[in-house]
């Protein structure tokens, strides 16, 4: 082990040799300039183009993103306009309802005071009436009655002039 | 499953070399048939290997302890230095062809020259089979397989290594930094197959990779800054008087990072091999069948795992620092802005 020390000390690992200097730099220059042309070439191109690919599909689905973006938010102002116009639609609805039977019961209570004023009216006339027909009535009866008490009694003149002032009294009286 | 069955393979042929050991160490036969059967369920084969190397082996058996201590260093040396031979034991060796000297240059092929060529082998083929997939591919197609992969790997040292590192403009650099990382840890791996060696375990090989990304740094310094602002940087923004000492100082600091870049690739994967190989030849160095069962096979199997994950972790911090060091001499100006932010705040 010792003598490979002195091997390695001597020089002969570490002394460089000019022959194989020389091949090693043909060797690799050679290696280099076809593997330049049969294998990095294209390799590298390959990379590049599926780079370019790769962002260009990255750049695609970030603008369709937006695109879907832009559209979701088209659509929900539309909804909410549509909602807002909807409830715009009820409430106007409702409030014409409201107005329409608020007038209906309006209309509906001033006809029925109408027909309540037009039927008492009605009642006092047809009560007048009745009383007249009542009143002419009574004094028919009075005066036949009389008649008949005056034919048996004395004077018929005389008697028809006390029951005409009796009611004349019944009449004011009543009234 | 590959890297498993390597580690399998790896470590099967520890256990062959162990059972060897025993052979040449044993010399009663009580204790050898126990373990002489135990081989032969293994597969003739294995058996028939073991007695192939113990018929090499012998006539250096009579060697002394330290002499064998020797020998062992010796092994361990041959097997991480470079030198001209393929060794393919116990089925033979190739004798590397010998190119006369080019302009006082010994530009002959050796191991380490053949294991970058494998290696580089594999690299392309791996990646003319990936880019051919991807030059087929649309866009909307996801990869599938070994191109999953290696995307997987090239898509890490583009965006958490270069982009992060150098920022605006790493497009000019990935080309190196890919290659680069996948040089290396092709390298690397390759180290762990058996009869393969590491290319990066010899300091040239960093030392080359280093100096490239060396250059790049010192280009990017100067296309950043201009002549100007490149030797302005060399004086460190210190007053005039300071010079004769600044100047010298970020000079040499110049040249600390490609060395240190080179040092510990080479480190590393060097002394993984080491370890390995020593963990090993304790067992021949001791003669102890025990040693063999309780510490070398369990450790060295252990340090190969490490390997493996090491030999990632270094592709990875060489690309790392190179991107770094590009990016500290590319992106000076912003700093100083941001300096300039930062006071104004």
């Amino acid at each position: 082990m010792l003598t490979s020390g002195t091997i390695l000390l001597a020089g002969s690992l570490l002394s460089p040799n000019p022959g194989l200097i020389f091949w090693t730099a043909l060797t690799f220059v050679i290696v280099l300039l076809i593997l330049k042309k049969i294998a990095w070439g294209p390799i590298l191109n390959a990379l590049e183009e599926r780079e370019k690919g790769i962002q260009s599909s990255i750049d695609r689905a970030h603008q369709a993103k937006d695109e879907a973006e832009a559209i979701l938010r088209k659509n929900r102002e539309l909804l909410a306009k549509a909602d807002a116009e909807a409830d715009k639609i009820i409430r106007e609805g409702k409030d014409y309802a409201d107005k329409f039977r608020a007038d209906l019961s309006e209309k509906a209570q001033a006809e029925a005071k109408k027909m309540i004023a037009m039927a008492k009216d009605e009642i006092e006339q047809e009560k007048r009436r009745a009383l007249d027909v009542l009143r002419n009535e009574v004094a028919d009866l009075a005066v036949r009655g009389a008649e008949k008490i005056i034919r048996n009694t004395l004077d018929a003149e005389m008697q028809k002039k006390i029951v005409d002032s009796m009611l004349q009294d019944f009449a004011t009286k009543r009234n | 499953m590959k890297r498993v069955n390597v580690i399998q393979a790896k470590a099967f042929f520890r256990v062959i070399a162990i059972f060897v050991t025993f052979l040449l160490s044993a010399n009663s036969a009580a204790v050898a048939s126990p373990e002489q059967q135990a081989v032969v369920p293994h597969g003739s084969a294995v058996a028939a290997q073991a007695g192939v190397v113990a018929e090499a082996a012998k006539p250096e058996h009579g060697a002394e302890a330290t002499e064998g201590e020797e020998k062992a260093g010796d092994v361990i040396m041959h097997h991480v230095r470079d030198n001209s031979t393929l060794t393919f034991d116990p089925f033979g060796e190739i004798h590397l062809p010998k190119i006369p000297p080019i302009a006082g240059i010994d530009i002959s092929i050796t191991k380490h020259v053949v294991m970058l060529w494998v290696a580089s082998a594999l690299l392309l083929l791996v990646f003319s089979l990936v880019g051919s997939k991807y030059k087929n591919m649309t866009a909307r197609q996801a990869p599938k397989g070994i191109a999953n992969a290696m995307e997987a790997l090239v898509e890490f040292i583009r965006t958490d290594v270069a982009k992060a590192n150098i920022g605006v403009g790493y497009e000019k650099y990935i080309n190196y930094l890919l290659t680069v990382f996948f040089f290396i840890l092709f390298c690397n791996l390759l180290g762990l197959v058996p009869y393969a060696a590491t290319a990066t375990s010899n300091i040239s090989v960093t030392l080359t990779l280093a100096t490239i990304t060396f250059l790049i740094t010192q280009v990017a310094a100067l296309k950043a800054h201009g002549i100007k602002g490149y030797l302005a940087h060399l004086t460190g923004g210190t007053h005039p008087a300071l010079w004769i000492i600044m100047v010298p100082i970020e000079f040499i600091g110049l040249f600390t990072k490609p060395v240190a870049l080179s040092i510990r690739l080479f480190a590393n994967m060097t002394a993984g091999h080491i370890m390995i190989l020593s963990l090993i030849f304790i067992s021949f160095i001791l003669k102890s069948v025990v040693v063999a069962i309780v510490m070398s096979v369990p450790f060295s199997i252990f340090i190969d795992l490490l390997e493996l994950f090491v030999a990632f972790l270094q592709a990875f911090i060489f690309t790392m620092l190179s991107s770094l060091f590009i990016g500290l001499a590319s992106a000076h100006e912003g700093h100083d802005e941001h300096d300039a932010a930062v006071a104004s705040h």
